[in-house]
């Protein structure tokens, strides 16, 4: 069963050092606010895990608490690159990170696999690509029905998983809808979970009959931080800062300004913060 | 004639080469605009498809990423990102992938992963999320880009992403039984594939373009088809609706937010 907790009792518990970490969230219910704590409890040597590692993560490498990175697609959606990431790969700035790169395919196939309890995944990917050459956990298998020559990556099975989604009742149901990523298999490929949400409801009351509802007994924990995914943005709550995410390549191209900025609104900041979007963007919607 | 930019008529001719009955894996950028100007002109029911899995999307404005809420708020259905890979695109269901990169090769191969040495790299670029799959599933590829000395390299340092390999039937070898990159959009000319070798050919040159300039902008000996034609200026209404949605998406995201309002 789901224990409600607050963030900071969430992460001390589930997240420790060294751990694999997987925050998912494709664009839509990415967890900042629950990465932001990971970053003030000072986590280190962390193995990170996502497909699309966007500003979160480059928070999280660079401040150092990374030593690697399991990715298929790093870069500030529409906007440039990652800034603190490429410092991190080409400088070895603030710490080296070990890379262990896919493609989209094969990682949301490896949570899959990850999810089901399986060791690989495999799937028709990399032809004629140079990822294989470089990353050694892209290999081959033989279909025994067919001959045909596939992928294999191994499946994803993080320590913990953490995601954010819109509402879970007081018994920790939690439910997700509009661009469900790959957050379900995400939270069922891992050994904890931790899902902050935007509203504990006494019912869940699915608008559709396709929302993705996390039964309480599938997750670990679950953290009411309303705009918790700020500056992504919840469906049906509040929208994607588009401005933020142009704002930030001129902080993260500096390390100077980086670090002030860490210190101001992570290091120096609480969950409640992240309040005030959620806020803003009601009263403006 | 009305005037014209060069990035205009590159995304009013990558634009043209879809149709009503394609089912198109849209790539964030110049793709997005070029498959959102289609569907607002000759091909309404074409069907958008964005990676984070929203299918039949019609936005009013052109997303920043392959998430926003403007996708899924417009898309007939939006699907998991697992069974976007597997069913859709990897099931053989998506007519057209659209794609850009930072580098390309005489043989349509892509590079969006890193220039110099992987291990070393001078500079670390994104990756190729989709983009591996999407260009060995889809039916065909049409691939825009600027044509740069930078861009259009002689030799790739990266293959992310395979268009026509060593050239000739190197994707029949591989096993591929689609048709990889069938046409090259650029913002002074359009290339294609020869029938044979696969070597990108330019077959199309833009209004007021010199071979001379296509020439000094490639960074390998560019060919040019036994036959090439003008591209066709973009019409009036094109360039409306172009200048349009460019003008709602520079107003959709433009805020007064600052990084230090953001915590």
């Amino acid at each position: 069963m789901a224990r409600i907790l607050s963030l900071a009792e969430a992460v001390a518990e589930n997240v420790k050092d060294g751990d694999t970490v997987a925050m998912e969230g494709f664009t839509h219910l990415i967890p900042y606010a629950a990465g932001h704590e990971v970053i003030r409890q000072g986590r280190k040597d962390l193995f990170l895990v996502r497909m699309t590692p966007d500003i979160l993560y480059d928070q999280l490498i660079g401040v150092g608490a990374a030593r690697g990175m399991k990715f298929s697609w790093g870069g500030n959606p529409g906007v440039g690159s990652l800034h603190r990431f490429r410092d991190a790969v080409e400088n070895q700035w603030p710490r080296p990170l070990e890379i262990e790169e896919h493609s989209h395919a094969a990682m949301a196939n490896a949570y899959e696999a990850g999810a089901a309890n399986l060791p690989f995944a495999t799937l028709r990917g990399y032809i004629g690509a140079d990822l294989p050459k470089v990353n050694a956990n892209i290999k081959q298998v033989t279909c025994p029905f067919t001959g045909e020559v596939l992928a294999a990556v191994p499946a994803i099975r993080p320590d913990v998983t953490i995601i954010h989604a819109q509402r879970a009742d007081r018994k920790g149901n939690v439910l997700l809808e509009g661009i469900v990523g790959v957050q379900k298999e995400a939270v069922l490929a891992a050994k904890r979970s931790i899902v902050t949400v935007e509203e504990i409801v006494d019912e869940l009351n699915p608008p559709s009959p396709n929302s993705v509802v996390l039964p309480t007994w599938a997750v670990t924990a679950v953290v009411h931080v309303p705009g918790g995914a700020f500056p992504s943005y919840a469906h049906g709550y509040y929208p994607r800062s588009n401005a933020f995410y142009i704002a930030w390549d001129e902080i993260a191209r500096d390390r100077e300004t980086f670090t002030a900025w860490i210190k101001e609104n992570v290091l120096d900041a609480k969950p409640e913060d992240f309040a005030r979007h959620a806020a803003k963007s009601a009263k403006a919607a | 004639m009305t005037d014209f930019t060069p990035t205009e008529m590159m995304t009013i001719a990558a634009a043209r080469a879809l149709s009503n009955d394609d089912v198109c894996f849209v790539g964030i950028g110049a793709p997005s605009a070029a498959c959102n100007v289609a569907r607002l002109t000759h091909a309404p029911d074409i069907t958008l498809i964005y990676e984070s899995g929203t299918v039949g999307t019609k936005p009013d404005v052109l997303p920043l990423s392959i998430g926003d809420g403007e996708l899924c708020d417009t898309a007939l259905f939006t699907v998991s990102v697992p069974e976007m890979f597997r069913y859709w695109l990897q099931g053989g269901r998506i007519t057209t992938g659209f794609l850009g990169g930072a580098q390309i090769d005489r043989f349509a191969n892509l590079n969006t992963t890193v220039v110099g040495p992987y291990d070393h790299p001078k500079v670390r670029l994104p990756g190729g999320g989709g983009a591996p799959e999407i260009a060995s599933n889809c039916g065909r590829i049409f691939i825009t880009m600027a044509l740069s000395k930078r861009g259009f390299v002689e030799k790739l340092p990266f293959i992310t992403s395979m268009g026509h390999g060593e050239g000739g039937n190197h994707r029949e070898r591989l096993g591929m039984k689609t048709k990889g990159p069938t046409r090259v959009i650029t913002d002074l000319c359009i290339l294609e594939p020869d029938p044979e070798t696969k070597e990108l050919t330019v077959v199309s040159i833009h209004h007021g373009v010199t071979r001379e300039q296509i020439v000094e902008n490639c960074g390998w000996a560019i060919k040019f088809a036994d036959t090439v034609i003008e591209t066709p200026v973009p019409t009036e209404t094109e360039l409306a609706v172009l200048r349009d949605i460019n003008a709602r998406t520079k107003k959709a995201h433009q805020g007064t937010e600052k990084g230090k309002e953001a915590a």
